[in-house]
């Protein structure tokens, strides 16, 4: 089964024969060093192109190209049906991400044990063995299309973290969560079983070569005053780093999760620069996984991709090794298949555009940036000589030391405290016995094997264990007979119809934007309205804006369409037929065609106008036309008039200002004048501008137009077909 | 918990190199993670123990039942690989086999303390 970049991906085809699916790599994967030169343009930070993707909105004007930059590019995809985000992370995957993370279902991390199947999740996806299998075969297939390996990660958190670790080692997930912090401040899982499970969990995903991320960067979105918690994130990144270190991790499978802790309006760069460079000074070796801020990041999209923006330019003038990315829409809904595709472009756009930034400009670390530095430093350390004081870490985390938002060593008592005794899971660990035994591979601590093993692999003992051999592995298929994948397909069956989608298949789901002259409160409650009167079912405001308090408000309204488009029904844009080079140029000679152009009334736009003349652009001087061009804010009559004197058999006429439907009275007065002088018959009248169609341009008296996008190919055909006749 | 202020806090850090400072914290770090490694290390969870029986080749389903029966039983410190692969060598099976009769209860007596 191989991809077709012109046909949807097949979600029934990809469950069939699941159970025998085998992942084709374990571990983490790299981008490839490559792409230094594209096009014109050198680079220095860039990665080996896409086979198949799609590039920038503005590539089209540099000759299409794509450069890929070189820290992998992460997306988070997780709608709660894996079947609708297997296409979204096809779509992201084109754009440029090849890490895809899927957030696990609301309350998984609480489930004591492994779910089967595939039941539909709330706030995330259900981690099961059927989800993983299908998602990471999907992405194999994806990762052929687009021609670079897709990284797949998740959490291995919660109180069935080692069963998720040797599930993941087991079915090829590359990347994971895992921070023994998380579980106990954020997920209030007992502290002794949260350690315990890590080291295990960390062990397996050590063996399978995974990228472990870990939770700091959770402190930054929970406390009330992100940017005063700096000197504890470097706490919390150590005691996970060192953690994984001692238990058999790689230093360089190691990822530090850290985001730039502001925004705008505070000064952004002078508290999270300093910051950023006191972390990577202070952990060599280690991977950066930069992450955006979402703790500031509002229903505002423009205000958010600004703020990520920003993060993004810390994580080229420090460095990242991974570039997370953050929807826009994120504080309105969960994340809308295209959020999550614009998002990547615009951590790419960001990414490429500051491409070789620190060849250009130097962190100065003798100014206040070093001094900044240095202080978020020394405050780390006295938060580590404090909690050594107190006893150790179990005592600190019982004092309330973490996610208190003064600026330690000052205290605001507000931070989050877990008992030993208390949480989740408290009481189930237990001490291993002088003949504890685990006949299997990646176990980490104490195991008694026997002496007769000596040198063999454990699992030699029970004659293999899955992580040496897949066959071994118990798939087990759905359990729910309503609540499963093949239930949902068979739901959305094959319609006719087209239906708008946001999230899941044929949703309905659609957004408007809409400005009233209107203070707040009247606008929002006018846009409801009139979305009700648009038919739009479950109709909610996602943002407004005030422009001014009196003057308007900008509102945007979610909603869902209810009717799907009948496809019979549709009507398509007529295309140009267009005639071969030789062909046109082979006419044009024969009859010595001229054309007169200028750009009409009181308008100086003149650059689409040459782009259709101009020779170097592609224009219709190429073919052989003896072209006038009389420049801008020409009078009809006095096109008119120059046609006549050169003898020109095509006027060509551009207007771009629309003001007052002045391009209409313009149009029209041409075709006026040509008959009035008698020559009408004699000069075909083409018009052209971005609010000209054909159509338009036909109710003026004109022979044809062309609107936004046209080329000289496209005029020059149309000329000599009409000529022709 | 101290609310001294910082400057008196870092007075005896200002003598010290920024090297010697990133080699403070990290010799701190080790003290205070060494003992949660060394928890880790000699102590076990049904989590842990479930996760040894899915690569032994059992379904979570099982592995699950097989754990409960351990932690019910205080055998758990045994390690449940340990305990299935007691049975399986008492009755010459496969560990698969064993595994899936203590997850239908039967056996337990074959492989506790002492068995």
């Amino acid at each position: 089964m191989a991809l077709d970049p012109s046909k949807k991906l097949d979600v029934k085809k990809l469950l069939r024969g699941l159970e025998k699916y085998r992942p084709r790599r374990r571990g983490w994967t790299w981008r490839a060093p490559g792409g230094a030169q594209l096009g014109p343009f050198g680079y220095s930070q860039c990665s080996e192109p896409l086979k198949a993707g799609q590039a920038l909105a503005s590539a089209p004007a540099f000759g299409g190209i794509d450069p890929q930059p070189d820290c992998v590019i992460t997306t988070e995809i997780a709608s709660g049906r894996f079947e609708d985000d297997i296409r979204r992370m096809r779509m992201a995957a084109w754009h440029g991400a090849d890490h895809i993370m899927v957030i696990r279902t609301l309350g998984q991390s609480h489930f004591d044990g492994l779910i089967e199947s595939t039941p539909e999740g709330v706030g995330g996806v259900p981690i099961t063995r059927k989800q993983v299998r299908a998602t990471r075969k999907a992405l194999d297939l994806i990762e052929d299309e687009v021609g670079r390996p897709i990284n797949f990660h998740s959490y291995v958190s919660g109180v069935a973290g080692p069963e998720i670790a040797v599930l993941f080692a087991e079915e090829g997930v590359n990347g994971a969560h895992q921070d023994p912090q998380y579980n106990v401040l954020y997920r209030n899982v007992n502290m002794l079983r949260s350690y315990v499970d890590a080291a295990e969990a960390k062990g397996i995903m050590a063996w399978a070569g995974m990228l472990q991320i870990d939770g700091a960067h959770n402190a930054n979105a929970t406390a009330s005053e992100a940017w005063r918690i700096a000197p504890e994130l470097l706490v919390q990144h150590a005691i996970n780093s060192l953690f994984s270190v001692k238990v058999g991790m790689r230093k360089d499978l190691i990822a530090l999760s850290t985001v730039p802790p502001t925004a705008p309006p505070a000064p952004k760069l002078r508290l999270d620069l300093p910051y950023a460079v006191a972390l990577r000074d202070l952990f060599p070796g280690y991977r950066f996984r930069a992450q955006q801020n979402t703790r500031y990041s509002t229903s505002d999209e423009p205000q958010t991709d600004a703020l990520h923006f920003l993060d993004t330019l810390i994580s080229r003038l420090t460095s990242a090794d991974l570039q997370s990315t953050i929807t826009c829409d994120e504080a309105r809904h969960v994340p809308w298949h295209v959020n999550n595709v614009r998002a990547v472009d615009t951590a790419k756009e960001t990414l490429v555009g500051l491409d070789g930034l620190k060849d250009l400009v130097k962190i100065d670390r003798s100014g206040p940036l070093g001094a900044a530095a240095r202080e978020i430093t020394e405050r780390a350390v006295l938060f580590l000589e404090e909690m050594v004081e107190a006893g150790g870490y179990f005592k600190a985390v019982e004092a309330g030391f973490f996610v208190d938002s003064g600026l330690y060593p000052e205290r605001a008592g507000d931070g989050i405290r877990r008992e030993l005794a208390g949480g989740v899971g408290a009481g189930t660990v237990v001490r291993r016995e002088p003949e504890y035994l685990a006949p299997v591979c990646a176990h980490f601590g104490e195991n008694h094997l026997p002496a007769e093993l000596s040198g063999k692999k454990p699992c030699t003992l029970i004659g293999g264990c899955t992580l040496c051999d897949h066959r071994k592995i118990v798939y087990i298929d759905e359990l729910d007979p309503e609540d499963n994948v093949a239930a949902r397909l068979a739901a959305v069956g094959r319609p006719s119809s087209i239906m708008p989608e946001a999230e899941w298949a044929r949703d309905g789901l659609v957004s408007v934007s809409m400005f009233f002259p209107e203070p707040e409160e009247t606008a929002r409650a006018a846009a409801l309205a009139l979305a009700e009167r648009m038919g739009l079912a479950d109709a909610a405001v996602v943002h407004s804006a005030v422009m001014h308090p009196a003057e308007g408000t900008l509102v945007e309204v979610k909603g869902r369409v209810t009717r799907g488009i009948n496809r019979s029904a549709l009507k398509f844009e007529a295309k140009p037929e267009l005639l071969p080079p030789e062909e046109i140029t082979a006419f044009v000679r024969s009859k010595g065609l001229k054309a007169v152009a200028g750009t009409l009334g009181n308008d100086e736009h003149s650059a689409g106008l040459r782009e259709i003349l101009d020779i170097k652009h592609g224009g219709i001087e190429k073919f052989g036309f003896a072209c006038r061009n009389l420049g801008t804010s020409v009078p009809p009559g006095k096109l008119v008039d120059a046609a006549v004197e050169f003898g020109a058999q095509v006027l060509l006429a551009s207007t771009i200002v629309s003001h007052g439907e002045v391009h209409r009275a313009n149009l029209s007065k041409l075709h006026q004048l040509c008959v009035e002088k008698g020559v009408r018959d004699r000069i075909l009248l083409v018009g052209g501008g971005p609010q000209v169609t054909d159509e338009f341009a036909r109710e003026c008296g004109l022979d044809a137009g062309f609107g936004r996008g046209t080329k000289g190919l496209d005029v020059a055909s149309l000329i000599v077909r009409r000529l022709r006749k | 918990m101290s609310n001294a202020s910082f400057d008196q806090r870092r007075s005896h850090l200002r003598s010290l190199s920024d090297d010697q400072l990133r080699a403070r914290f990290w010799q701190l770090a080790e003290q205070a993670v060494n003992p949660l490694v060394e928890l880790a290390r000699t102590h076990t969870t049904p989590s842990i123990e479930r996760s040894v029986l899915l690569r032994g080749g059992l379904s979570s389903v099982e592995a699950g039942r097989v754990v409960a029966g351990a932690v019910q039983r205080g055998l758990l410190g045994l390690g449940a690989g340990g305990l299935v692969l007691r049975l399986a060598k008492k009755r010459t099976i496969t560990f698969v086999e064993a595994g899936r009769m203590l997850a239908a209860g039967q056996g337990w007596e074959e492989v506790g303390d002492g068995a």
